[in-house]
């Protein structure tokens, strides 16, 4: 189709077929989420989400999180550092690897970890012997949730480092700042507010990721059940409500988390203004 | 302090950007790397700067050998050629941080930093313009920002890289003999380069004429005016 410009009747109903669609496909059913959740009453809510389950995975979860995001991060970082601002050979192909947690389906990724940790797998047995479990176990279940997080934060990083070259660190050194002085106060102020979005996206995931958690966790509940999965057992068991109100946790990180990543998208936005009128 | 490149070359890829190239910069001297584009100033100039390693050949300050010296204890100052300000800092944080990084035991006190950074901003006529961000700045405004954040470390020589390049031909006229009764008043070893010849012959002591990274002629303005030494020379120069 060319770009004509359109009558303003098309753009009406472009427009409100667009927020209708909005509305159903992604505003309702976050809703019914809290409508199902407090059908019982908040009395009801209060005791689902306090059972000594749901508060055991919710635990479990923050942990797994708490771990993942912090070494995502700093991979992340040295992964955007080397693949922005300098080149070498492999480098376009290290930047597409970096998306194959994307690419691979996360059921996929939680197989591979069985593959390589489980009871005979390449180095399960190995573990094994010295007492280390890592397939059923929390280990597991961190290791899943790095390899399908990871390319969070790079991936907001590599087109930003890139963009920003290395003249400002350059001007550092010959100025005399060593290489972390460099980091600190020259590259991490300019990145700031894409690592905090990446680390935003990169916990929503991490607290809400099911496919490969799920495969690798074995569902042994109070130890090695995250909210997800919790959701899912309750749901399976019939217990509606109590899985909603489960599921109402997992709805209020991810809404903290958009209103977190509406924030941080508009400050790197304007940021990238101001670079566009001048300073280089 | 004086400069000097012993024999540099540097390759990049199959492309020789610097072929044995051989410059002494004598102490206070005011000298002009001039060449077409390409013929690898910037490139001399980062091997200088050890923002770049050469793949052969030498680089001395003072008599001394510093090729295998890291870029920050080479204690040059560097303005490049698009300035490149912390752009989220202000003009008082650019000029402070070459004092704010310095190793904690000869780090000068807060006062001392303020009072260093307003002299170098009146020095380059700036003071009024502490607080702004480089983004809130004159193409010339930012340019003597970044003078002024070189000089702040006391270096032993100063790099500047076509430091008039993006501006417009009056301001550039101001700044270049804004520089040059600067460089007559602090005679700090400097070595600048530009692509202008006008610029060159007007303001260096000395010219070295660069092209396709060999050096085609060395000499005071005057001496390449009336001898060029190859038909280079006279063609880049426009001299009859
Ligand atoms: N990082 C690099 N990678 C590959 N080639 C480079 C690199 N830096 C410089 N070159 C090449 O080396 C040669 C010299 O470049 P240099 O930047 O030193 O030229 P210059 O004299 O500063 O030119 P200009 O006046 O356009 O700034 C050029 O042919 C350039 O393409
Ligand atoms: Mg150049």
């Amino acid at each position: 189709m060319s770009a004509r410009p359109a009558s303003p009747f098309a753009r009406f109903a472009l427009v409100s077929s667009a927020l209708v669609l909005v509305a159903l496909i992604l505003v309702l059913p976050l809703i019914s989420v809290f409508i199902e959740a407090f059908r019982g009453g908040v009395q009801a809510w209060f005791e689902a989400v306090s059972h000594p389950d749901a508060v055991a995975a919710l635990k479990l979860t923050l942990w797994v999180a708490a771990i993942v995001v912090p070494v995502n991060v700093i991979l992340g970082v040295v992964a955007g550092w080397a693949l922005g601002k300098f080149e070498f050979p492999g480098r376009s192909l290290l930047i597409t690897l970096i998306d194959l947690p994307f690419a691979v389906s996360p059921v996929v990724a939680g197989l591979l970890f069985i593959l390589l940790f489980g009871r005979r797998g390449w180095f399960g047995p190995w573990l094994g012997d010295r007492g280390l479990e890592v397939i059923f176990a929390p280990t597991g279940i961190i290791l899943a949730t790095l390899f399908v997080t990871f390319p969070f934060v790079a991936r907001e990083l590599i087109p930003l480092m890139q963009s920003s070259g290395n003249e400002e660190e350059e001007a550092a050194r010959v100025l005399g700042a060593g290489f972390f002085q460099t980091f600190f106060r020259v590259t991490l102020p300019n990145i700031k507010w894409a690592l905090l979005y990446g680390i935003i996206l990169c916990t929503a995931r991490a607290v809400g990721e099911f496919g490969a958690v799920s495969v690798v966790s074995g569902h042994i509940r109070g130890q090695t059940n995250t909210l997800p999965l919790e959701v899912e057992i309750l749901y399976n068991e019939y217990r509606t409500q109590a899985a909603f109100s489960v599921a109402s946790l997992l709805a209020c990180v991810a809404l903290v988390a958009l209103v977190v990543k509406a924030l941080a998208r508009k400050y790197s936005n304007e940021r990238h203004r101001n670079d566009e009128k001048g300073v280089r | 302090m004086s400069i000097e490149v012993r024999g540099i070359s540097k390759q990049f890829g199959t492309h020789a950007a610097l072929d044995g190239v051989s410059i002494l910069v004598e102490p206070g001297e005011f000298v002009a790397l001039l060449g077409p584009s390409g013929s690898g100033k910037t490139s001399l100039l980062r091997i200088i700067a050890g923002l770049e390693q050469p793949d052969a050949g030498s680089v001395h300050f003072h008599g001394e050998d510093a090729t295998a010296r890291d870029a920050k204890d080479r204690k040059v100052g560097f303005v490049f050629q698009h300035y490149a300000l912390f752009g989220r800092m202000t003009v008082f944080e650019n000029v402070a941080f070459g004092m704010r990084v310095k190793p904690r035991a000869n780090r000068p006190p807060e006062s001392e930093i303020r009072r260093k950074v307003e002299e170098l901003l009146h020095l380059v006529q700036l003071d009024w313009m502490q607080d702004r961000l480089p983004s809130e700045l004159s193409g010339g405004q930012r340019q003597r920002v970044a003078l002024a954040r070189a000089l702040a470390v006391e270096p032993r020589v100063l790099l500047l890289d076509e430091p008039f390049g993006s501006l417009d031909a009056k301001v550039r006229r101001e700044l270049r003999s804004w520089l040059r009764r600067l460089h007559d008043e602090i005679h700090l070893t400097s070595l600048f380069v530009t692509h202008d010849q006008e610029e060159a012959l007007q303001m260096a002591d000395r010219v070295v004429l660069l092209h396709e990274g060999r050096i085609e002629q060395i000499g005071t303005p005057d001496e390449i005016r009336s001898r060029p030494a190859s038909y280079f020379v006279r063609e880049f120069l426009e001299i009859s």
